[in-house]
C-alpha cells in the first residue's frame, strides 16, 4: 500500500515538474542580470522585465494582440450564441454533423487551418494582415464560443421562454430579457477562453502575419532568431502570467472549469 | 351557452406522425372553471398547448371572445398559462417576475408598481418581492407563476397540473386559494390534471379525456355519480366492473357491451347469491379493502372492520345490490 502511495506522489511529481518546469525555467531565465539567455541565470533582477517594456516592436506587436484578442472573440461570439441558441432550440436538420463541423478548428491542427485559410481566402479574396488575422483568429474561437454556451444553454429549461411568449412577448424579447441574461456567465466564460485561445495562438498566425504587421507569439518567435538576451524569456513570462491570471479570476468569478 | 367564450371546433393536433388529438368540439362560457381530466397521454396536456398558441392545430379552429385565435401567435391572445414547473424567470425577483408582462406592454411606472403590488399581495407573498425564484418555497413559486399570469389580465387562465408538486397540506390550501381567485377575478380557468379528486373538487364541469377524444363531461357530481362508460367508471373508482345481463349472473364485462359497475364499498360481503375466494385482505384503519377471486373476475370490496372474516384461500359470499350500482352504456 505504501508503495503505491509513493509511485502515486512520484508520478504526480514527475507531471508537475513536466508541466511547471518550463515555466519556472523561463521564468528564472527572464530574472536574469546577465547579458545573455542562459539558466541557471546569471545573478537575479527585474532589468529585462521593464526592459521589455520600452521595446518598440513588442509594444506594437503586444497591441495588435490584444486588439486581435478582443475583436475576434467578440465576433465569434457574434456567430457562436446565435448559432449555439439555434442548435439548442430548434430541430435542425443534420444538427450533429453541424456541431462536429462547429468544433473541427479545435482538432485540426492549426497549421493546416492556417495553410488553407492563406491559400484558399486570404490570397483569393486579398485580404491585409489584420484583416486575414482577425478572420483566422475569428474562425480558432468559434467552437469554444459554441460548446461554453451550449452548456449554459442546456441548464435554462425551454419552458421559462414559453412562459415569457405567454405573458407578452416576441421570441426576440424572451431571448434578449431571459435567455441572454440567464447564459451571460457561459457567454463571459467563451469570452475569456476565447481571448487567451486568440492571445496565444502561434500557428494558425504563423502563415498570416506580415512584415510590419505581427502579434506577439509571432514576433518573439522571429526575435528568437537574432536576439540572444534574456528579454524573450521575461517577455515570455510574463505573457505566461496574463494568461494565468486571466483564468485564475475567470475561475473564481464564475467557475471557468465547469464549461471546458 | 349559445355564444361560447371559448370554442374549440373540430380541433386537430398532433406532433410529428402522432395524431394525440383526432377531433376535438369543446365549449366553454365566460367565468367558468373547467377541468381537463385524463391519464397521462389522453391529450389534455397538448389541448391545452394548442388553446395556449404553443402548438399549431392541424386544422379546426379556435375561437376566445368572439376572436379567431386559431393563428394569433402565442404572445398575442390574452392567455395565460401557469406552467406545471412554474418556470420562473430565474434571474428576477418576485416583483420583476409579475412586472415582467406589465413591463412588455409598456404599463406607466406607478400603475405597474400598483398593479405588481397587488398581485403579490393576492396572492400572500408581500415582503417576498426581492426574494429570487430560488430563494422560495414549491408552494411561494406556484404563487408567483399564479400572481404573475393573473397581474396582465388574461381573458383565459390555463393551469397545467397547479397542484401536482405540492405535498398535500399546501395543496388543500392552494385548492382553495385558487378557487377565491377564481371567484374574485371572475377569471376563465381551465385547468389539466390526472388527479380525479383534484379535478372534482376544483371544478364546476369537469372533461374526462381518453386518447384525445372527450369519453365524458359534467359536473363533478355527474361524472362521480353517473359515470357513462367503463373507463370512466374506472377512472372515478367505480372499480368493479361486470356484463349487465340477467340479474343473479355474474359475467365478465367486454369492450362494447352495456355493464355495471360498483365501487368497492358498494359491495356486500358475508351474505348474497354470488361465491368468491378470498385472495387477500387489507386492513385500512377505517375499514378492510378485500380481493375476491370469482367467476367473472377479481372484485374489489371495502367493509367494515367489524364485518365477516375474510381469510385468504377461504369462499365468501357476497352481493352486488343494484342499489349502488351505476348503469354504462356500452
Amino acid at each position: 500500500m505504501n508503495g503505491m502511495r509513493a509511485a502515486g506522489a512520484l508520478a504526480l511529481g514527475a507531471v508537475l515538474l513536466f508541466l511547471l518546469g518550463p515555466f519556472v525555467v523561463i521564468a528564472l531565465a527572464g530574472l536574469s542580470a546577465g547579458e545573455t539567455l542562459a539558466f541557471p541565470p546569471q545573478g537575479l533582477s527585474l532589468r529585462w522585465v521593464i526592459a521589455v517594456f520600452g521595446m518598440e516592436n513588442f509594444r506594437a506587436s503586444f497591441w495588435l494582440s490584444l486588439q486581435l484578442g478582443i475583436g475576434s472573440t467578440l465576433l465569434a461570439l457574434l456567430l457562436g450564441v446565435p448559432a449555439a441558441y439555434g442548435l439548442a432550440r430548434y430541430k435542425v436538420p443534420g444538427r450533429e454533423a453541424i456541431r462536429t463541423v462547429l468544433i473541427a478548428p479545435l482538432i485540426v491542427p492549426g497549421i493546416i487551418v492556417g495553410l488553407a485559410l492563406l491559400r484558399h481566402a486570404v490570397i483569393p479574396l486579398d485580404l491585409g494582415v489584420t484583416w486575414a488575422l482577425t478572420l483566422a483568429h475569428t474562425v480558432l474561437v468559434v467552437p469554444y464560443a459554441v460548446r461554453v454556451v451550449t452548456a449554459s444553454l442546456d441548464n435554462l429549461r425551454t419552458d421559462v421562454e414559453e412562459a415569457a411568449v405567454m405573458l407578452g412577448a416576441t421570441r426576440l424579447q424572451s431571448f434578449f430579457r431571459i435567455v441572454l441574461p440567464n447564459i451571460r456567465s457561459g457567454i463571459i466564460a467563451a469570452f475569456i477562453l476565447g481571448f487567451v485561445t486568440s492571445f496565444n495562438q502561434v500557428p494558425v498566425s504563423l502563415f498570416l502575419t506580415g512584415p510590419g504587421i505581427t502579434t506577439l507569439p509571432i514576433d518573439m518567435l522571429t526575435s528568437m532568431e537574432f536576439v540572444y538576451d534574456p528579454s524573450i524569456a521575461a517577455l515570455s513570462a510574463l505573457m505566461a502570467l496574463l494568461s494565468i491570471a486571466i483564468v485564475a479570476v475567470a475561475e473564481r468569478a464564475l467557475g471557468l472549469s465547469r464549461y471546458v | 351557452m349559445s355564444d361560447p367564450f371559448l370554442n374549440l371546433e373540430q380541433l386537430s393536433l398532433g406532433y410529428g406522425a402522432s395524431l394525440a388529438v383526432p377531433s376535438l368540439d369543446l365549449a366553454m362560457a365566460e367565468g367558468e372553471l373547467l377541468a381537463l381530466l385524463g391519464p397521462s397521454g389522453c391529450g389534455k396536456t397538448t389541448t391545452m398547448r394548442a388553446i395556449a398558441g404553443l402548438l399549431a392545430p392541424r386544422s379546426g379552429r379556435i375561437t376566445l371572445a368572439g376572436r379567431d385565435i386559431t393563428r394569433v401567435s402565442a404572445n398575442q391572445r390574452e392567455v395565460g398559462l401557469v406552467f406545471q414547473s412554474y418556470a420562473l424567470f430565474p434571474h428576477l425577483s418576485v416583483f420583476e417576475n409579475v412586472a415582467f408582462g406589465l413591463r412588455l406592454r409598456r404599463v406607466a411606472a406607478d400603475e405597474m408598481q400598483r398593479r405588481a403590488d397587488e398581485a403579490i399581495a393576492m396572492v400572500g407573498l408581500a415582503g417576498f418581492e426581492r426574494r429570487l425564484p430560488r430563494e422560495l418555497s414549491g408552494g411561494q413559486q406556484q404563487r408567483v407563476a399564479l400572481a404573475r399570469s393573473v397581474v396582465v389580465r388574461p381573458r383565459l387562465l390555463l393551469l397545467d397540473e397547479p397542484l401536482s408538486n405540492l405535498d398535500a397540506r399546501l395543496r388543500l390550501e392552494m385548492r382553495s386559494e385558487l378557487q377565491r381567485l377564481q371567484r374574485d377575478l371572475g377569471v376563465t380557468m381551465m385547468y389539466v390534471t390526472h388527479d380525479q379528486s383534484e379535478a372534482l373538487a376544483l371544478a364546476d364541469r369537469v372533461v374526462v379525456m381518453r386518447e384525445g377524444r372527450i369519453a365524458q363531461q359534467g359536473s363533478p357530481v355527474d361524472i362521480y355519480e353517473r359515470p357513462r362508460t367503463a373507463f370512466v367508471a374506472r377512472f372515478v373508482g367505480f372499480e368493479n366492473v361486470f356484463a349487465a345481463t340477467l340479474p343473479g349472473r355474474l359475467q365478465p364485462w367486454l369492450d362494447g357491451q352495456p355493464g355495471l359497475a360498483w365501487r368497492p364499498r358498494g359491495v356486500v360481503l358475508g351474505q348474497g347469491p354470488h361465491d368468491g375466494k378470498v385472495l387477500g385482505a387489507s386492513y385500512l384503519g377505517e375499514s378492510v379493502e378485500v380481493l375476491l377471486q370469482t367467476d367473472a373476475g377479481p372484485l374489489k370490496a371495502q367493509v367494515a372492520p367489524d364485518g365477516p372474516r375474510c381469510v385468504a384461500g377461504e369462499n365468501l359470499k357476497f352481493d352486488l345490490p343494484m342499489s349502488s350500482a351505476v348503469a354504462l352504456e356500452s
